[in-house]
């Protein structure tokens, strides 16, 4: 009897939970890449769910498509989303070429890996370049963090008929909350940026191929996308909704 | 042979398993991030003019959003091909962020039902 149990007790088991190995199967750096970007997530839901309960409980908002109908510099009005359509576009294409220098990566051609990654950066460029001529053109219409325009302007982005308290109010929130979160994000583009260009400077010099691998990428190429995917619900719940 | 496995499962170890994503795949999700934009777009010009106040034009957006977040977190982000262990790690922890936002949403009924008293107050 006792010896049954024991047999059955030295039997060597192989699942992923049973110790002597990761069940995860990753590398240590990535792991913690994704705990990071876990952590990321919490902050953006906070900020975003904040501007949700703010703008349910607000008894009027600012029109999406009247407060964002131009495109800075070619078109002045009635172009609503199309700038900011273009930014998604840019954004979503640096999110491909990231992939595409992580896959070439994995075949640990280096020639490719910077191509990609100098493209990488160039969208995330192009994003931040957008992103101020959207900025300064909301700044010159008067809204800045608890700044908005005049009665006259305001009216503009309205539906007709809402009083100019409500207008200014619901203002001053919208104004503070699209300049902190679209400016979190925008910052994280540019922590972006500035790591794409540190990691392809490495590839350059040889890091990771003397390395033999090139899993610095993937780490690097996770917080890209995760830059992108925050974008997505800003996109929404911003120019959309 | 035996050596040979032990070598292709360190090598696995070493890359995580990455034949899940081929440039052919890439180019599919990209036309798919891109299709699911443009369907965003053509509800917010075309289909929502037409029905002003319409109550069922925001989920559909937050629908297609959340259709997006799986293709660039699961494809991208490769994490549908990594451990299950892992995935469970980093999805389980978002249902939080679900609790966050009933009990703000929930939370926003009430200030607008304050907001009216103290209006009607004054």
């Amino acid at each position: 009897m006792s010896t049954v149990v024991t047999q059955q007790v030295d039997e060597v088991k192989s699942t992923p939970w049973s110790g002597g190995r990761s069940p995860f199967n990753v590398e240590y750096g990535k792991m913690m890449m994704w705990f990071f970007l876990l952590s990321d997530a919490f902050t953006f839901s906070s900020l975003l769910i904040s501007y949700g309960a703010l703008r349910f409980s607000a008894p009027t908002w600012p029109t999406p498509s009247l407060v964002f109908q131009s495109f800075p510099g070619l078109i002045e009005k009635d172009a609503p989303l199309v700038f900011v359509g273009l930014m998604t576009l840019i954004l979503i294409l640096s999110s491909v070429t990231m992939v595409l220098a992580v896959e070439a990566g994995h075949r640990n051609a280096k020639k490719e890996v910077v191509r990609w990654m100098l493209l990488t950066v160039v969208g995330g460029l192009m994003f931040l370049g957008c992103q101020a001529l959207e900025w300064s053109h909301l700044y010159h219409e008067g809204f800045w963090w608890s700044k908005i325009p005049n009665a006259e302007t305001l009216q503009e982005f309205f539906k007709k008929g809402v009083p100019l308290s409500q207008q200014e109010m619901s203002s001053h929130q919208f104004a503070n909350l699209f300049f902190t979160i679209t400016g979190f994000h925008g910052f994280h583009v540019f922590s972006g940026v500035v790591i794409n260009i540190i990691i392809t400077i490495n590839v350059l010099l040889g890091t990771y191929a003397k390395r033999g691998s090139y899993l610095m990428i993937e780490k690097v190429g996770l917080y890209w996308h995760f830059v992108d995917l925050v974008w997505v619900f800003v996109f929404t719940f911003f120019y959309l909704v | 042979m035996s050596s040979d496995t032990t070598t292709l499962h360190h090598d696995d170890a070493a890359h995580g398993e990455h034949e899940g994503m081929t440039k052919k795949r890439i180019m599919k999700v990209f036309w798919i991030l891109l299709g699911i934009t443009a369907i965003e777009f053509f509800v917010a010009l075309v289909i929502a003019p037409k029905f002003p106040g319409a109550l069922w034009i925001n989920p559909i957006y937050i629908v297609l959003t959340l259709v997006k977040a799986f293709y660039i977190i699961g494809y991208f982000m490769h994490l549908k091909f990594e451990k299950m262990g892992l995935i469970l790690a980093i999805v389980i922890p978002v249902l939080f962020i679900i609790g966050l936002i009933l009990v703000l949403t929930n939370e926003s009924h009430y200030w607008i039902e304050l907001r009216r008293a103290l209006t009607s107050l004054l």
